[in-house]
Order: C-alpha cells, then sequence, then structure tokens
C-alpha cells in the first residue's frame, strides 16, 4: 500500500475549533505543509492572533505564542531581533491586522522586519460574532451595520496589500484566494516564497489570503458555495490577486 | 570596579541594565526619559544585542513581550504617558509569568501633564495598571548609583518568580548627574542558563507556548492562584528599604525617591531642633515594607509620609498601621516638589502643635 497523503508534521493531531466551511484549517495545513517542506519546524516560532485563529498555538506543531490583538508584528520583530536564527511567522485576521493592529503591520513593513505574515482577510469579525471589519464589502451586512455597510458611515474596505506595497521595506506581498482548489495550490506557493525569503535575508513577506467565513457571512453552512461565490463575487473585484511586491 | 564616573540618572538606569544582562531593548521618545532609548541605541550594538525605536509604546512593549518570551533579557523605558500605553502589555507579560523590566521615569500628571518629574504613578505601579489580577515588582531609586545598581536586582527578581518587574523613578532622579559606582557584579550571560520555558529553537523537545489565556472553566482561576503563591513569596523575601536615624525616632517619615532626598534634609533640619525624627524609604514599593512599619509602630507613634503626588503612598502606610500609629501626610501633587524648609514646618506641627492627621483632615 503506498501512502498518498498525510498529515504535516507540523501540525497537530487535535480537532480544531473552527466552523464548517471556514478558510482558517485549510491556510494552517498550508503553513504547516511548507513548514515541512522546508524543514524549518524545530527552529519556527509562530504568533498567535486575538479573533478565530487564537488557538492557532495549539494547532501548530512548532513553538507558539499568543498575545494581544493586533500587536503580532511588534511580538515577531521582538522574537526575531533577540532570537535572529528562529523563523517567525505572525498569524492575523482583518481585524487584528487592518484595523487594532494597523500602526504594527505598517512599522514592520517599514522596518523591513525579517518576517512572514500571514494575513486571513475573510471581511468580517468573525470570533466576536460578525461585526463589521475594516475589510467589509460596501452593502456587506454585518452585525454593527445591519443594513450593509456604507461609505458615507463607514467608510471604504482597505486594501493592505495595496497600501503596504507603497513602503520600501515591504520585500514581498501577494494577494492569494483559498475558495478554488487552484486558489489553494497558488496560496501554498505564495507561502512558500514569504517563507523562503525570510531564510533568505530579503525582509518582510506577506501574504494576504481571502477567505471564507460562511457563519458570520449567513451564508449557508450546507451549501459551501454560497461561501465561494461570496469570494468570487464579492471580494475579488474589490481585493484583487496577484503579486504586489517583489515578483 | 570601585571607580566612580559621572553620570546622568537615565544613562546610570541604561548602563545598569545592560550590565545585568539586557540584550534587547525596545522604546518609544518620551521626556524626561529619552537618554534611555538613545543611550541603548549605541550600546545594544557594543555588546551584541539589538535595539528597536518602536512606532509606539503599545508596540515597544509587544516587542518586549516576545523577546522576553525566548529568554533573553530585555528592557523598555518610558515616562507617565507612555507607560498607560504599556499597560496592555504589561499585562499579557504579567499573564504569560514573563519576566520583562520596565522602567517608568515620572512627570507630571495626569493626562500631558508637564515634562518636570513626579510621583504620580504609584498607584498605577503598585496596583498592577492594567487589567486583571496581577503584580509588578517594583523598586524606587533615591540616586544616579540606585538607578544603576538596582536593575540587576529587578532581572533576578523577575526571573526567579517570573513576573514584570519596573523601576519607578521620577524624572529629577533620572535627569540628574551624580558620581556613580557600579556596585553590582557584571552578568556575563553566557552564564545564564535558558529558561525551561523560553521558546527558541526546539531540536527534539516538545513545543512551547507562551500566552495568557486559559478558556477552559476553572483553569485560569488555577493559574491565578499559583502565580499569587509566587506574590505571597515575593512579599516574604523581597522586600527592600533603607532606615535613617530611626533608633530614636518619636516621628517616622515616609518617603521614596527625590521625596526621600528632601525628607533627608527636612530631617537633618528638624534634628537641629532637637526633634527626633526618622526615615523610613521603601526601595521596593511593591512588595512594601507593611511588616517593618508594623514593627516600627510599637515605639513610633506619629508617621509623616511624604510624597510628590495627591496621597497614593500613604494609602500603604494607613494600611500596614491599620490605626497603630498617626499618619499625617505632606502631598505635592502635579510635578511639585517639597522644600526642607516645608518639611520641617510640617514636622513642627504635627509634634508641637497636634496637628490633624490625614485620615481625620480628609
Amino acid at each position: 500500500m503506498q501512502l498518498l497523503n498525510k498529515k504535516p508534521e507540523s501540525l497537530l493531531d487535535v480537532p480544531m475549533h473552527y466552523c464548517p466551511g471556514c478558510g482558517h484549517g485549510i491556510i494552517h495545513r498550508l503553513v504547516a505543509e511548507v513548514m515541512d517542506e522546508l524543514n524549518i519546524r524545530s527552529r519556527t516560532i509562530g504568533v498567535a492572533p486575538v479573533g478565530c485563529a487564537v488557538f492557532a498555538d495549539t494547532y501548530f506543531n512548532c513553538d507558539m505564542i499568543q498575545g494581544p490583538h493586533g500587536r503580532g508584528p511588534a511580538e515577531a520583530t521582538g522574537i526575531k531581533r533577540a532570537k535572529p536564527g528562529a523563523i517567525v511567522f505572525s498569524y492575523q485576521g482583518d481585524g487584528d491586522l487592518a484595523s487594532i493592529g494597523m500602526a504594527e503591520i505598517v512599522h514592520a513593513a517599514i522596518r523591513s522586519e525579517n518576517i512572514t505574515v500571514i494575513f486571513v482577510n475573510n471581511a468580517i469579525y468573525g470570533m466576536t460574532g460578525g461585526q463589521m471589519a475594516p475589510t467589509t464589502l460596501i452593502g456587506q451586512k454585518a452585525t454593527t451595520c445591519v443594513e450593509g455597510r456604507t461609505a458615507k458611515q463607514a467608510g471604504y474596505p482597505i486594501r493592505m496589500s495595496e497600501m503596504l506595497a507603497t513602503i520600501d521595506g515591504a520585500a514581498y506581498l501577494e494577494r492569494t484566494s483559498v475558495h478554488t482548489a487552484p486558489g489553494v495550490l497558488k496560496t501554498k506557493a505564495a507561502i512558500k516564497k514569504a517563507f523562503q525569503n525570510q531564510i533568505d535575508c530579503k525582509g518582510f513577506s506577506m501574504v494576504e489570503i481571502l477567505s471564507m467565513c460562511p457563519t458570520n457571512w449567513g451564508t449557508r453552512l450546507d451549501n459551501p458555495s454560497e461561501a465561494t461565490k461570496f469570494v468570487a463575487e464579492g471580494m475579488l473585484p474589490v481585493f484583487p490577486l496577484g503579486v504586489y511586491k517583489g515578483a | 570596579m570601585a571607580e566612580k564616573t559621572l553620570m546622568k540618572g537615565n544613562e546610570a538606569l541604561a548602563e545598569g541594565a545592560v550590565r545585568a544582562g539586557c540584550r534587547f531593548f525596545a522604546g518609544y521618545p518620551i521626556t524626561p526619559q529619552n537618554e534611555v532609548p538613545e543611550y541603548m541605541s549605541w550600546r545594544m550594538a557594543q555588546v551584541g544585542g539589538a535595539f528597536v525605536q518602536a512606532e509606539s509604546e503599545v508596540s515597544a512593549i509587544n516587542m518586549i513581550y516576545g523577546a522576553a518570551a525566548t529568554g533573553v533579557r530585555c528592557m523598555t523605558s518610558s515616562s507617565s504617558p507612555g507607560m498607560s500605553l504599556k499597560q496592555e502589555g504589561m499585562s499579557y507579560c504579567a499573564g504569560a509569568d514573563l519576566p520583562i523590566f520596565v522602567a517608568n521615569v515620572m512627570r507630571g500628571g495626569p493626562g500631558l501633564g508637564n515634562i518636570a518629574g513626579a510621583q504620580g504613578d504609584y498607584w498605577q505601579a503598585t496596583r498592577g495598571g492594567g487589567h486583571g489580577d496581577y503584580r509588578t515588582f517594583v523598586m524606587a531609586p533615591n540616586s544616579v548609583s540606585e538607578m544603576a545598581n538596582l536593575p540587576a536586582k529587578c532581572y533576578e527578581v523577575a526571573y526567579k518568580y517570573r513576573l514584570p518587574s519596573m523601576i519607578l523613578a521620577d524624572g529629577i532622579i533620572g535627569q540628574m548627574m551624580e558620581p556613580v559606582e557600579f556596585t553590582t557584579p557584571e552578568v556575563n550571560i553566557k552564564d545564564l542558563t535558558e529558561p525551561a520555558w523560553a521558546l527558541g529553537i526546539n531540536a527534539g523537545r516538545a513545543k512551547r507556548i507562551v500566552k495568557s489565556y486559559d478558556l477552559r472553566e476553572g483553569y485560569l482561576e488555577k493559574l491565578v492562584l499559583e502565580r499569587i503563591k509566587r506574590y505571597r513569596q515575593i512579599e516574604q523575601n523581597e522586600v527592600v528599604y533603607e532606615e535613617k536615624m530611626m533608633e530614636d525616632a518619636e516621628i517616622a517619615i515616609v518617603a521614596y525617591g527625590t521625596s526621600a532626598r528632601v525628607a533627608v534634609a527636612g530631617m537633618k533640619l528638624a534634628r537641629e531642633k532637637g526633634l527626633k525624627v526618622g526615615l523610613l524609604r521603601p526601595v521596593t514599593l511593591w512588595p512594601f515594607p507593611k511588616a517593618r512599619i508594623v514593627e516600627l509602630s510599637k515605639r513610633v507613634k506619629k508617621f509623616l509620609v511624604v510624597e510628590m503626588s495627591m496621597g497614593q503612598m500613604v494609602e500603604d502606610v494607613l494600611l500596614s498601621l491599620n490605626g497603630r500609629a498617626e499618619t499625617h501626610l505632606l502631598a505635592k501633587p502635579g510635578a511639585a516638589v517639597t522644600t526642607a524648609d516645608e518639611l520641617y514646618k510640617t514636622i513642627e506641627s504635627i509634634v508641637k502643635k497636634g496637628a490633624r492627621e490625614y485620615a481625620a483632615a480628609k
């Protein structure tokens, strides 16, 4: 018998708490596969965010730290500067990275910290129950904009990759999506590049990954295509995929 | 090294931290502590450490959170408004049992206040400051030499009991220049063993997690109760204070930092007039020298607290005495400093005219 596939060593064999149809499980696996393939598990330190991925510290099979909301890039900076031999990644959602942690991510890029950032953008606050995020689309409903986000009341969704691309210190920025199988493969390649850059000391690298949140989007849990359709038709026009820096 | 050098308080503090093994510093400019990051910016490079000028105090304390998790001795410094911003990170460090070292060179407050030295952050430092049940080991230097030598004690206690430690200085101690002698032995970082909880290169061992949360029912309670046991040990073992002329004193001044220096001058005036005044100077503000105050109260029946704040430390003295002796207060908030003459007059009014107690006067 031939083993065709197995769980990556960098991911622990424990039940995850993520909702049906959520993209975090896919993205966790991709990060873990990359850690395995680059053989960096034993020297990787991961930073877990506040938000749905808070328990990432228990899922990844490497040293992990969990800290305050939005401060991942600052924690990662401290770790990397104190232990330059370690491979350091910060895993963050859109509320974490693009709202409360906006200063930390921008300045980590400005300093060109030699870290890897995995930015999961699902256009909503998940853990707290579906409030409007800085990336929530115009017209998208959330518990703090029940009739849908309006530009007049709450402004426009922020495009982080495009914004960070204006910063000289950002070495690599790519936006991918996990709503299709080819998208998952492209995302893995981007994550691998973002880690390889760190190994090669190229500086700040971030992959922005568009991901699904059926629970808080109100799309049907028994029909995941509703959520992937929201990514394709709602998010892609606002958040175009592609490499924004360091192709 | 017995040789004395002339140094500014803030520089002595930075050099003291380096000699105590500090190899990572992150900070943000704010007066009157700017000499600390300025000094560290070149000194860290000299000793093979790392320095980051952070984009904010919030970010700086979180860099410390990350660096401390790797077991590397690290430091951040700030002044009052900046310390308010650091409280989120302080709480996380306490919750994750990380041995960090922080310095607050206090200025006038609240709000932007002013940039002159003050002692208005006593409550913030000794009561926790951030959210949740936790303590910070707090030392209050009253000289440039103590700025130089107390960081070693802060690291020692922080690592032994795993909690945040703090130097609570006022702007006057930070800005003044005095001859300094580094009396604590320099730490060779190669002699420091890597803590069993430190994140890093995990060849072969099980993964480690540094975190402050536990959502399982009852687990957080256990975590905090275990921490409180360590706090009790610190209260038992780590109280530091200094006394002057307490042997025959009939009235005891309690003061720290710059206030304690003024207290010595005021006390001398009082002694010249035959008033038997002594000084108890808490060097650790938490743990507070409670037991010593109780002991002193067996023969000293009048206590006078002198502080550059509205009446903050006086509450610890009141709690310690619990009615065992009279408590008086000479408070100077808003970055004002008591003069020796004012202090003498206060002592005189207490001893000769029977001035009303602080609690009664309230």
